[in-house]
């Protein structure tokens, strides 16, 4: 498989939850090694885009090809890490517990318990149990246990939402140190101002894609100042 | 399948157990309450106190896991853990084996608990060894949990699946051939009550603490571990990896 291969590679995928198409057919790409963002409001179908692509969601029909297999493959289990939206810890264990739980499952060396702590900045609270934390101290464990297998590809669902800002200028910088060293991520968001940290977007809107990009491009496409307007440009003009 | 996996799995549902003093301490020590409630409920009837102590020493794990795993594992469904397990190298045998260990581990602390009390205080009395009632409780504890996991995956709700619990586990209860022999129920309970795996454990801890250490406890214990296997493989069936 060569570098320029995308990571994701999605054909007229179709999901339908409760009834209701939520992803009509859908047709991307998501290349390696960079920070894509997949930004949209609450309900455009964020999450059910990523569940498809780490294969948890019955999929209607289309094709879903993620690091050269199709999505939700055996071997992919290893290679692809995954941060639900809710953060998914066990409540009654502490940080360092459910790390180190999760760690024996995914095969990752003690190490990175300590490791993955450090970058979620949860040094103060590792013996405290999770149920104790506040919502973005928990959504930080979650994000920890993601980290801890190394993978290939990332896939966030809003891993910043209710983060101190500080927090989440270095949980950027450190997107950004992992996709310099080779990991594909993709991040989603609802808030538009995280957008420009992305090196591309894909924007999202009623389960279609309104516009895919670098901040740059959706900028100069639009004649807008910022990306928000850039959206709303995208959003009216489809 | 991996042992790595299974046995952190088993560390990390016992971690949570001991997190959860008061529902430790209720697992533990209820038994032995229930136990010595009987003595004076029966009392001046020490033989049917006799009867029906021994074998009850074994069915409580079975109640007690059932319950206990059933919420467990709902809980890991609704709290999006299932979820996340289901998108790592975990095969479902790791996460139903990991929760068999640690309630086996659980039960023969409990079993044990209870015949010590239920033999060494409360002058209850087994013709047959009391190291076979705990063993049989322990079976029973797996049986029970097993139960538990697959069920579980049909209650959406806590309310729900404590419900589970007089709806499937009472009627196997009553039917088991504890309170009225099996032979004197109506014809169409005993038939009913043939197709019941607690039917089997109440047998089986019967013919143990009454001696009987013949071929139709081995049968017992074959059936039990029937209904477990069942019932772990139906469990697993309801653990997907894709959900709508």
């Amino acid at each position: 498989m060569s570098a320029d291969e995308p990571a994701i590679r999605i054909r007229d995928l179709c999901v339908r939850r409760g009834g209701s198409l939520v992803l009509p057919e859908i047709s991307l790409e998501i290349r390696r090694a960079a920070v894509t963002g997949l930004l949209g409001p609450s309900g455009s179908g964020k999450s059910t885009l990523i569940r498809a692509i780490v294969g948890v969601q019955i999929v209607q029909s289309g094709e879903v090809d993620v690091l050269g297999s199709p999505a939700g493959s055996r071997e992919l289990r290893r290679r692809v890490g995954y941060m639900t939206q809710a953060p998914s810890v066990y409540v009654d264990l502490s940080v360092r517990e459910n790390l180190h739980y999760f760690a024996r499952v995914v095969g990752a060396p003690d190490e990175r318990v300590e490791e993955a702590i450090g970058t979620v900045a949860l040094g103060g609270q590792t013996d405290q149990v999770v149920g104790t934390l506040s919502g973005g101290e928990r959504a930080r464990v979650s994000l920890a246990t993601a980290l801890l297998g190394r993978p290939e590809l990332l896939v966030l669902d809003e891993p910043t939402v209710g983060l101190d800002p500080v927090l989440r200028r270095d949980l950027w910088n450190t997107f950004h140190e992992l996709a310099a060293a080779g990991t594909t991520l993709l991040v989603s968001s609802h808030v538009m101002d995280e957008a420009d940290r992305c090196d591309d977007l894909i924007l999202l809107r009623d389960g279609d894609i309104v516009a895919t990009g670098s901040p740059d491009e959706l900028r100069d496409r639009t004649d807008a100042d910022d990306l928000e307007d850039a959206f709303l440009v995208l959003a009216e003009a489809s | 399948m991996s042992a790595r996996v299974t046995l952190a799995t088993a560390g990390r549902v016992l971690r949570q157990l001991r997190r959860d003093r008061r529902t430790l301490a209720l697992v533990l020590l209820v038994p032995p309450m229930l136990l010595t409630l009987l003595k004076y409920v029966f009392y001046g009837q020490e033989e049917t106190f006799n009867r029906v102590g021994p074998p009850l020493v074994g069915i409580f794990p079975f109640v007690t896991m059932f319950l206990v795993s059933s919420i467990a594992m709902l809980r890991e469904r609704t709290a999006g853990t299932l979820e996340r397990l289901m998108s790592l190298p975990l095969a479902k045998l790791d996460l139903l084996v990991g929760y068999g260990l640690a309630f086996a581990l659980l039960a023969a602390v409990q079993g044990t608990l209870a015949a010590t009390v239920g033999f060494g205080l409360l002058g209850l009395d087994a013709a047959g060894p009391i190291w076979l009632v705990i063993v049989l409780a322990v079976a029973n504890a797996v049986l029970g949990m097993a139960l538990g996991l697959f069920l579980s995956a049909f209650a959406r709700t806590e309310f729900q699946a404590v419900q589970f619990m007089p709806a499937f586990v009472l009627p196997q209860f009553l039917l088991a051939g504890l309170l009225v022999p099996r032979d004197q129920m109506a014809r169409v309970l005993e038939v009913v009550s043939a197709l019941l795996p607690m039917t089997y454990a109440y047998d089986a801890l019967a013919r143990a603490t009454a001696d009987d250490l013949g071929g139709r406890l081995a049968f017992d214990a074959i059936v039990i571990a029937g209904f477990t296997v069942l019932a772990l493989v139906l469990g697993a069936t309801t653990l997907r990896r894709r959900t709508p």
